[in-house]
This record gives C-alpha cells, structure tokens and sequence, in this order.
C-alpha cells in the first residue's frame, strides 16, 4: 500500500504523451463505473424488498401460517420452524462429517486414502444443488415419502465440502510446534488433537460453519422434492416440511397477490439473516 | 494425571497406541462419508437414469424432441440452453468482475475498498430465489414494457409479424432471433442477465485475492520505467494474475451450469427450439426445477434424473479443467 501511493502520480510527470494520460484516466473511470455497476443490484435488491417487504413483517408473519389461496392473512411460521429444523439436522451432518473430514486432510497428510478424500469433497462442493436433491430423493423419498429429514439430509450433503475446507485451513494454521510441544508431554496424538489443536482452531472452525449454514439456508432447489413443503408447521422429521427458500419461491411463482406479499416478506426475513450471518463470520475472522 | 509422580506402568504405550489407532479409525470413518456420498450420488442418479438411457442410448444428450406427451426424450435443447446461458453471463460478467476486483485492490483507499469488498462478498450470498423474485417482480416487467414500447412503432412491429409468420412455418432469420416472442420480458436474455449478476461476485472475489498476491516489486518495477497506472495493471498485474483469474473464471462457470432457480423462474421454460433471445427457453438444471415434480410416468423421471447425471458429470469436469488451469498456468513462486 504504502509503496504503491509513494510512486509519482502519472498525470503529473511531465512529458507523458496525450493519449497515455487519455487511455489512463479512461480505464481508471471505466474500473470505477464496472464497480459500481457490481454493486447495483445489490443495493436494488435490498432496497426492493425493504420497499416491499418491510410492511408485510408483521406479528402474524412471525405467528402464523400461511392463509389459503386466494385469501388474506397468515404468515409464515411454518417455513420458519421448517428451516430452523432442518438447518439444525443438516449441522449435525456437515459439522460431523465435515470437521472429521477437515481433521483427517490436516492431521494424517501421509494416509493412502488422504488424496482421495480431498479430491471427491473439492468435487462435492462443485455439484449443484439442485442435483443434491435428486441424490436425496433417491435415497430417502423413494423408500420414506417428502419429509424434513430428506432435506435435512440433502442440505447436510451440501454443507459438508464446505466445512471439510475451512477445517483443513485453520487447523493447518496451527503451529507444528504446539503440536511437537503436547506430544514431547507424553499425550497420544488423538488428544492432542481433540485437546491442543481443536481449541486452538475452534474460532475459524465456527466460522466455517457458519458460512456453510448462510450458504444452505438460501437454497431451495434441494428442497423441492425432499422437504416439498408444509401449510402447516410441523415438529416431525419424518414429515413433508417447510422451509423460508421454498416459501419464496413458491409465493413467487403463484398468481396471487397475498402469496407474492408473503414471499417479499420471507426473502426479506432470509437475506437480513444470511447477511447477519455472513458479516458476524467475516468479523470474527478478522478479529483473531 | 493426578498422580504424575508415579513411573508410568508399561502397558499405557500400547494402549495409547490403541486409542490412537481407535480414533484415526473414527475420523476415517467419518471421513469416508465423502467417499460415500460421492458413490451414492453416482449409483443413484445412474440407477434411475438408467430406464431412459437403455431406451435413447447416450443420443439422450444430443436428440432434439423433448415431448413428455409422445414419450420422445432429447437433452439438446437444455444443453445448449445451459451452455448458452453459462457461456454468455460468463463473457458479460468478467469484465465486470476483473474491473471490479481491480477497483478493490489497486485504485479503492482502504476506506473505501473495504466496504465494497464487503458487499460483493454479500452479493455471492444472496439465495438464488431472491434473485429469481427481484428478476420476476421487478426486471422482467421493465424489459416487458421496453420490448412493448420498441413494438409499438408501425415499422417494428411490421418485423415483429414478419418474424411470427416465419416461426409458424418453422423458419428463422438472425433477424428475428433479436425480436421477442412475447412482450413480458421474460426468456434467455433475462436469465443471462441474472445469471450475470450472480457469478460476478464468484469471479471478483478470486481475482481480487489473486491481483493482491502480485508481488509488489512488480508494480514498482513497471512504476520505475515510467508507466501509467493503466500500464502497470494491463503488462505488470493482469499478466501475472491471468492464471489465478482463470481459476476463479472456471469457478464462476460452475456455478453457472448448476444454477437453478433463478434460473427456472425466468427463463419461460420452453423445451422448443430455441427462436429468439427474447423468448422462452430451459436449461438442464431449470428442467429438474420444473418438471421433476410433476413427472408420474417413469420414462419422463427418468429423463429427467438423466439430465441430473449429465449435470453431475458437466460439473466434475468443469472442476477438473480449473485444476489443470490452475496448476498449468501458475507463475512458480505463487501457488
């Protein structure tokens, strides 16, 4: 930074030709006006669905269930049991599978199957979603019916190539020494892993976590024929649930104005969350 | 641990082995699940493809006809509905992408370029229903009203019946794959558009990471010949980033292909031909989206599982070619 500001401005070096100056200042604006328009949409998003969803996120919103088609009233306290539900299964998925699969990447490097297992999470994390969901509704719908457990494992699927990767990186962060210093004291390595380097690593691990569960709580295409949605709310797994992404979409493609409304509402309610989320993890990680 | 005085008995190395052993055993297992997840994904969507490969072969990918109706069932259409959705938001948005990034690194003071940094890292985590809602609720009826008020002039619209008597009888000219088929501003320019908006932030973020890891003697090497700003980002960074930019390019790629709702929500969901670039069209993922649901009869399942299949697969390859991109084209020194 510093060296880059102490360099002579180019405007004001004499003998520079015309059309350098010309070309130099034109690419700086052009750089400016491609920013800002990255940022627009953006700013217009959330400026829309402040515009039109603050006013429908009321206490109802947060009470009760959607009204039936056609009428007006309800809220979606459905969809948001639902993805609180599933959200909270799927961790126990992405976190389990994800901070082991994080533990044996950083801590057993000379393992045969280590190459293995990195390459199929990096590939995981390229899958879409959407095609997440056919896996999971093969596995389980086809056997058990839609239910939140078929999502949850689904959102799970998604969550864990995420978590293995902000594992690996922070528990490589921590030094070899304090690891040579736990095993010098006589620990076998499982505890120093789980009672040195864990701790250690804790702070980056959450934060990992917590931007695998702003990135799945968005996503609804998994969800479509796994969770399929509920009217009602619905406290057991092993049934049809709702959730805030399927809400949305299926508000945003219906021909009624109170299901539109509903649907500005939860995409409202979905992004303060996931930007809540986002910039917590961002700060966290900053901070340490 | 409470006696530390007392010798250690001989049997606690070898049962410190053991629970070594019992805990690395532990970690793999759970680590195997990616494995796992992997294979069932493959046997999976390869099982329930199964029935409409037996009976379209591998020309699934190529055939034409998509018509639930008669039974007949070719990809082609999602095909190149998805490649040319990915293809074209991937084209608009680097530019973009890379000038952004560029801002943030290079011109941006740090007052500035924080905040900005911030919100394209909000922009990547905005869900792809939202961006579906605000592209349905807000960008289609204003390219709908354009597309009305371009059509309301006589000698346009003149174009415009020119253009619909050639569709019916199965014609086009390049001409009228500029004229849209409808007037509500939804097809394959408004889902390039949102596709566009939502891999810039995928491409900005790595190359602003790649263009900070150009070392600074590089800057200053450039700076010290004489050069304009401008000079030093195009011959001195730009250069040196290429490869780590590819990267991020290929990944925002990825994404493209596997997108979804959003997608579906704009696209007009037509498994026609495609006419115009106004007009309806569908990709691979946005068939998943709206069909699957509704499909009873298990050949149109299964077709559509396929198109799952050919999605995974499209998507393992596009993850490999970003490997390879990366490890080819990297300057050594920076990895």
């Amino acid at each position: 930074m510093s060296a880059r500001s102490s360099a002579l401005p180019a405007r004001s070096r004499p003998g520079l030709s015309p059309a350098r100056r010309a070309r130099n200042l034109l690419m700086g604006a052009l750089i400016g006006l491609s920013t800002v328009i990255v940022v627009a949409p953006l700013i217009l998003i959330f400026g829309y669905l402040l515009r039109e969803g603050l006013g429908a996120m009321n206490l109802d919103f947060f009470t009760r269930t959607p009204a039936p088609e056609g009428e007006t009233g309800g809220g979606l306290l459905n969809a948001i049991v639902g993805s609180l539900q599933m959200l909270a299964m799927a961790s126990v998925l992405g976190v389990g599978v994800g901070v082991a699969g994080g533990i044996f990447l950083a801590e057993y490097p000379r393992h045969p199957l280590m190459p293995t297992v990195r390459m199929l999470s990096d590939v995981l994390a390229g899958i879409p979603a959407i095609v997440m969901g056919l896996v999971a509704y093969g596995l389980i719908v086809l056997q058990f019916g839609f239910s939140g457990l078929a999502g949850a494992v689904a959102l799970g699927f998604l969550m864990i190539p995420i978590v293995v990767r902000t594992t690996e990186e922070v528990l490589k962060l921590v030094p070899l020494t304090v690891r040579e210093a736990g095993l010098s004291l006589g620990l076998p390595q499982w505890l120093v892993i789980l009672r040195i380097v864990l701790p250690a690593a804790a702070g980056g691990i959450v934060t990992g976590v917590m931007l695998a569960l702003a990135r799945v709580a968005g996503e609804a295409a998994p969800l479509l024929f796994t969770a399929f949605g509920n009217p009602l709310v619905s406290l057991d797994p092993t049934k049809p649930m709702s959730a805030l992404p399927l809400e949305i979409f299926r508000g945003a493609t219906s021909a009624y104005d109170e299901n539109q409304r509903l649907a500005k509402a939860g995409a409202l309610l979905l992004i303060l969350i996931i930007f809540a989320t986002s910039l917590l993890a961002r700060w966290a990680s900053r901070r340490r | 641990m409470s006696e530390p005085l007392r010798p250690r008995p001989a049997p606690r190395a070898a049962l410190s082995g053991r629970s070594d052993r019992t805990f690395q055993l532990l970690i793999l297992a759970l680590a195997s699940v990616i494995v796992g997840v992997f294979v069932l994904s493959v046997y999976q969507l390869g099982r329930e493809s199964w029935p409409a490969l037996r009976e379209f072969g591998l020309g699934f990918y190529t055939e034409r006809t998509w018509n639930p109706v008669t039974g007949q069932f070719g990809a082609a259409q999602m095909v190149i509905g998805t490649l040319v959705t990915s293809l074209a938001a991937l084209v608009l948005s680097v530019p973009l992408a890379v000038a952004s990034a560029l801002f943030v690194a290079e011109y941006a003071p740090k007052w500035l370029a924080n905040p900005v940094g911030y919100l394209i890292e909000l922009l990547a985590a905005v869900p792809s229903v939202v961006y579906g809602l605000w592209a349905l609720f807000v960008v289609a009826p204003i390219l709908g009203r354009w597309q009305q008020g371009f059509f309301a002039d006589p000698a346009n619209l003149q174009v415009y019946t020119r253009c619909q008597d050639l569709w019916n009888s199965g014609q086009t000219t390049l001409q009228c794959f500029f004229v849209p088929s409808a007037f509500d501003g939804r097809g394959l320019a408004l889902a390039i558009l949102i596709l566009t908006v939502m891999i810039l932030p995928y491409t900005a973020s790595v190359a602003r990471d790649v263009i900070r890891l150009v070392p600074q003697d590089q800057r200053e090497a450039m700076y010290a010949l004489g050069a304009t700003k401008w000079e030093v980002i195009s011959r001195a960074i730009l250069p040196y980033a290429r490869a780590g930019i590819l990267g991020g390019v290929i990944l925002a790629l990825g994404r493209a292909l596997g997108e979804t709702l959003a997608v579906a929500m704009v696209i007009g969901d037509s498994q026609d031909i495609i006419k115009s670039l106004w007009g309806g069209a569908s990709t691979m993922a946005s068939v998943i989206a709206n069909q699957f649901g509704d499909a009873q009869e298990t050949l149109h399942r299964s077709s559509v599982v396929a198109l799952g299949l050919g999605l995974f697969f499209l998507s393992v390859l596009v993850n490999f070619l970003a490997r390879v991109v990366i490890a080819r084209l990297t300057p050594r020194g920076i990895q």
